[in-house]
């Protein structure tokens, strides 16, 4: 009853947040209701016995990703985003689209079947802690799509600093 | 226990939540943040699978979509400084320089 209750909550949060994020006026209020979000999203997490992926939900995603959007936020000094209207001119098209896209995820659930068991329990993961289980794994099945995602953060890095720097005069 | 389905529900709705977003509004920045609000939907259905299914894969995915959202951020976010920087504008619909 408790872990339902839990997550009715947090369900509620998680939904009613994401609808003001994307319809907020001010983009820094959208920034602050969606860092909210992330802290509901971690804690989802925690329910779901991901104790690492809840830590760096709020590291990477609240810490980093987050302020790196107000701090564009308050860079471009948006002050015409308070008088012009808010959606593009055909909305209702963009909406009809999410909503007919929402009607198939909806007919796609109905014949969902679980595939078979795996060997990592709850019990497992309690006795040997997330981060060991998520380590193991990480480092020896999948350390190839590991180095290959170093390089994919070195390509945005040096990408970010050739798009946003200014022109050199030559 | 809570079932599956009600995860994957709510991903779907916060998915859609950011679809719609990203379809109907006009500053860039809230476009960004709506394909965040997509990612983020799609990390809770990988980790509810993965924790129903007692199997550890989709929480690794999870891992890379993490590192993925951030570098798309930055690459993101640098294409919007220099979009502002050339055009002094934040709104999509006034940016056509590339309509054929």
């Amino acid at each position: 009853m408790l872990a339902e209750g839990i997550f009715a909550y947090l369900a509620a949060a998680i939904i009613v947040l994401s609808i003001l994020v994307v319809t907020r006026r001010n983009p820094v209020h959208s920034v602050l209701l969606m860092l909210l979000l992330f802290f509901h999203i971690a804690a989802l997490y925690l329910t779901l016995d991901a104790e690492f992926l809840a830590a760096i939900q709020v590291i990477v995603y609240a810490g980093a990703i987050l302020v790196l959007f107000l701090f564009v936020i308050l860079l471009l000094n948006l002050k015409e985003e308070m008088v012009v209207s808010r959606y593009i001119g055909p909305w209702p098209l963009g909406l009809m689209a999410a909503l007919g896209l929402l009607f198939m995820i909806t007919l796609s659930l109905r014949s969902f079947v679980a595939g078979p068991s795996g060997q990592i329990t709850a019990a497992l993961i309690k006795t040997e802690t997330h981060t060991k289980v998520l380590g193991k794994i990480l480092f020896t099945e999948y350390i190839y799509p590991f180095e290959i995602v170093s390089m994919v953060l070195l390509v945005a890095i040096i990408g970010a600093i050739v798009l946003a720097k200014k022109k050199l005069r030559s | 226990m809570i079932p599956l389905n009600w995860y994957l529900w709510l991903s779907a709705v916060v998915f859609i939540v950011g679809v719609a977003g990203f379809l109907t509004r006009r500053n860039i920045i809230i476009m960004f943040m709506s394909i965040e609000l997509m990612l983020n939907a799609v990390n809770i259905s990988l980790v509810s699978f993965s924790s129903f299914l007692n199997d550890m894969r989709g929480e690794v995915l999870v891992f890379f979509v993490i590192a993925v959202a951030a570098s798309e951020a930055a690459i993101g976010l640098g294409i919007i400084i220099a979009l502002f920087r050339n055009r002094a504008t934040a709104r999509v619909d006034e940016v056509n320089e590339m309509r054929g």
